[in-house]
C-alpha cells in the first residue's frame, strides 16, 4: 500500500471501502452486546407486561393491561412506591446540598489534609454494598450491637433503639445507610464540576473586590449549575437503585415498612419462597418504574437537553 | 490500616502556627478555615468507623464480642474467624468466584469498547452517528426492569451454568461509558500517526493493535479499574444468575446467605466481609486517583 493523496481514486476507494469495513467488523461486538443485553430486553420486558407468565415456555395467557391494572390498585405496590421516593427525597434534599457543601470546603486549598478527608468520605463508596450493609445491620442491633452501646453509656437513650427491626425507624435508617454509602460519589461530582470554573474568573472577581461569599455566589455557582442538573439526575438514578442495600440488610421488612419498587419485582419474579414467580406482574411493575423514572427525568429535559447536544457531538 | 490516618495526620493542625504568617487575606482566611477541622475531623471519623469496627471484630474472639465493650482494639488477637469464613463459610470459594466474574466482565467490557471506540473516533465512518446517538441515549432512558429477558437470554444461549452468563450480564448495559472515554482519545490522537503507519504498511487492524492500543494505555487503565470495582461489589446480576447455583455464589451474594443462615456469628461475619472489603479497598487506595477521574469524567463529559 502507498500513501496515496486524498482523492478519489480507485485505490482511494477500495482502501477507504476496506476501513468501513473494519470499522464495522470493530463495532460489531458491541452492537451485538447492547442490542442483546441493553436494548432486546427492554422492548422484552414490555412484551411480557401483557402477559400472566411464570417463565414456564413461552407467554401464552394475554391479559392485556391486567398487570399493569392489579399493580395500580395494590395497596403494597403504592408503598413500595412510596418508600422509593423516600429514598430519592432523602438523596435530592439532604445528600445533594450537603455533599456540595462539603465540596466547596474541601476544594479550598487552604484547608490542610482535604485529600485525606475527601478519601474518607469516598471510602463507602468502594465497598460492596451488600457487605458493608450486613455490617453495619450487626452495628445496628439492639442487643450487643455497637451503636446501642455507644448510646446508652453516653446516656443518650435509655432503651436500645431497634433501629432496623422498628417498623417506623427502619426505612429513615436505611435512607441514613443509603446516603452514607453513596455521598462519596456525589461529593466527587461536585467536586468536578467545581474544578471546571476557569481560574481567571476569580482573579477577575478579586480584583473587583468580591470577597469569598460573593465568589461562591456570583462566580462558582453560576458557572456550576448546567453541571448541576446532570448531577441531581444522576443522584436521582441512584437513590432508585437501593435494591442490594434494601434485600441485603431488611429484605423488605419489617412488614413490608422498607419495601422499594426494586425489591418488590424481585420478589414477584425470583423469590424462592412464593408458589410461582410472576414474570408477567414483575415486568408490568418494572415498566411502571421506568415510566416513573422517565416521567421525571423529562421534566429535567430542557436543561439537559443542551448538555446532550454539547456532549454528543 | 492506612484509614485511620486523617485523624493523625490532620490533629494537630488547629494548634499548629500558621507556616507562613501574615500574608494579608490569605493567612486571615487560612486561619478560619482552620476551625474546620474541629468539625471535619470527627465526623471523618464516624464516616470510616464502620470499617474500623468491620477490621477490629474479624480479629476479636467469639467471646470479647459477646461481652461487649467499645473497644477497637482486641484483647486477644485471633485468625479463628477468618478460618472459619474461609472454609465453614466458604469465602475461599466465592473469592475465587468473584474473580473469575470480575476479569470475565473486565475482558469483555475492555475488548469490545477499545475496538468500538477506535471504529467510532473515524468521523467518516457511515452510521456512527445512530451508533453514538441510542448509545448516548440509552445512558439516560431509565432502563425498568430488564433482568427477566436477560435470564431469559442467557439461559437460551445455555450460559447459566457458568459465571460467563453472568458476565455478559453485567458488562453489557455498563459499555457506554467506556466506549465514549475511548471515542474521547481515539478522537484526539493526530491523524498523522495513523497515517504513519500506514505508510509503513500497516493496515487497519495492525495500526490498531501496534499503534493506537498501546497509546491508550491511560484509558485502559481507568476502565479496567472502573470495571473491576463494579463487578466484584455487584450484587444483582450474581445472585440472580447463582440462586440454582450457591457453588457460583461471589463474595457479596455469599456474604448475603451467610448472614441468611447464622446471624449470631458475628466475628465469623465480620472477617467475611473483611475478606471481600479489604482487597478492594487496598486496590482504591492505589489507585484512587484513576478511579476518581474515572467517575468525574462521567460527569463533565
Amino acid at each position: 500500500m502507498t500513501a496515496a493523496p486524498a482523492q478519489r481514486t480507485p485505490s482511494w476507494r477500495r482502501r477507504r471501502r476496506r476501513a468501513v469495513l473494519w470499522g464495522w467488523l470493530f463495532l460489531t461486538p458491541l452492537v451485538v452486546l447492547f442490542t442483546a443485553f441493553s436494548l432486546w430486553p427492554i422492548v422484552a420486558s414490555w412484551w411480557y407486561s401483557f402477559f400472566a407468565w411464570d417463565g414456564v415456555g413461552p407467554p401464552e395467557v394475554w391479559v392485556g393491561l391486567g398487570n399493569f391494572a392489579e399493580a395500580l390498585q395494590a395497596s403494597s405496590f403504592w408503598n413500595a412506591f412510596w418508600n422509593s421516593f423516600v429514598f430519592s427525597l432523602g438523596a435530592l434534599l439532604v445528600e445533594f446540598p450537603l455533599a456540595l457543601c462539603f465540596a466547596l470546603l474541601l476544594n479550598s486549598v487552604l484547608l490542610r489534609g482535604r485529600n485525606l478527608y475527601r478519601l474518607a468520605l469516598f471510602l463507602p463508596v468502594v465497598a460492596t454494598t451488600a457487605v458493608i450493609g450486613l455490617v453495619l445491620a450487626i452495628m445496628l442491633a439492639p442487643v450487643g450491637g455497637v451503636v446501642n452501646e455507644a448510646l446508652l453509656t453516653l446516656g443518650i437513650v435509655d432503651r436500645p433503639i431497634n433501629f432496623l427491626g422498628d417498623p417506623d425507624i427502619a426505612l429513615p435508617t436505611l435512607v441514613g445507610i443509603d446516603i452514607w454509602k453513596g455521598f462519596g460519589i456525589t461529593l466527587i461530582y461536585w467536586l468536578a464540576a467545581i474544578q471546571t470554573v476557569p481560574k481567571d474568573l476569580y482573579e477577575a472577581a478579586r480584583l473587583d473586590g468580591a470577597g469569598a461569599r460573593q465568589q461562591l455566589v456570583n462566580v462558582t455557582l453560576p458557572v456550576v449549575m448546567p453541571i448541576a442538573v446532570v448531577i441531581f439526575l444522576l443522584t436521582f438514578q441512584r437513590s432508585l437503585n437501593t435494591f442490594e442495600l434494601v434485600q441485603a440488610v431488611t429484605g423488605g421488612g419489617p412488614v413490608f415498612a422498607t419495601d422499594v419498587l426494586p425489591t418488590y419485582i424481585y420478589r414477584y419474579a425470583f423469590d424462592a419462597e412464593m408458589a410461582a414467580p410472576r414474570y408477567g406482574f414483575a415486568c408490568a411493575v418494572g415498566v411502571l418504574f421506568g415510566l416513573f423514572t422517565l416521567i421525571i427525568t423529562l421534566m429535567q429535559s430542557p436543561a439537559l437537553a443542551g448538555r446532550l447536544r454539547r456532549s454528543a457531538s | 490500616m492506612t484509614i485511620v490516618s486523617p485523624s493523625t495526620t490532620v490533629r494537630t493542625d488547629p494548634t499548629a502556627p500558621p507556616s507562613r504568617p501574615n500574608r494579608g487575606r490569605a493567612s486571615g482566611d487560612r486561619r478560619r478555615i482552620r476551625w474546620w477541622h474541629l468539625f471535619l475531623l470527627p465526623f471523618c471519623f464516624l464516616w470510616v468507623y464502620p470499617f474500623l469496627w468491620m477490621i477490629s471484630a474479624s480479629f476479636k474472639s467469639r467471646q470479647e464480642m459477646l461481652i461487649g465493650g467499645l473497644h477497637l482494639w482486641p484483647q486477644d488477637w485471633t485468625f479463628d474467624n477468618f478460618r472459619r469464613a474461609w472454609t465453614i463459610g466458604r469465602f475461599g470459594e466465592y473469592t475465587g468466584n468473584t474473580f473469575t466474574f470480575a476479569i470475565t466482565a473486565l475482558v469483555i467490557t475492555v475488548v469490545t469498547a477499545s475496538l468500538a471506540g477506535y471504529a467510532l473516533s473515524a468521523k467518516d465512518l457511515p452510521g456512527r452517528k445512530i451508533v453514538m446517538g441510542v448509545l448516548v441515549a440509552a445512558m439516560f432512558i431509565p432502563h425498568g426492569y430488564t433482568i427477566i429477558p436477560v435470564f431469559e437470554l442467557v439461559n437460551a444461549l445455555g450460559l447459566q451454568n457458568g459465571l460467563l452468563g453472568a458476565a455478559l450480564a453485567q458488562a453489557a448495559p455498563g459499555l457506554v461509558v467506556p466506549v465514549l472515554l475511548y471515542v474521547g482519545f481515539f478522537g484526539g490522537v493526530p491523524k498523522e500517526l495513523g497515517e504513519a503507519a500506514r505508510v509503513d504498511g500497516a493496515g487497519y487492524l495492525r495500526t490498531f493493535v501496534s499503534v493506537m492500543a498501546p497509546l491508550a494505555k491511560p484509558v485502559t487503565g481507568t476502565v479496567v479499574l472502573m470495571s473491576f470495582i463494579g463487578s466484584w461489589n455487584a450484587f444483582f446480576v450474581p445472585l440472580v444468575f447463582t440462586l440454582g447455583r450457591p457453588d457460583l455464589r461471589t463474595l457479596g451474594v455469599g456474604m448475603y446467605n451467610f448472614f441468611g443462615t447464622d446471624t449470631t456469628d458475628w466475628t465469623g461475619l465480620a472477617a467475611g466481609a473483611s475478606i471481600s472489603v479489604i482487597p478492594i479497598v487496598i486496590l482504591f487506595l492505589f489507585l484512587q486517583r484513576t478511579f476518581v477521574e474515572g467517575i468525574a469524567g462521567a460527569v463533565k463529559s
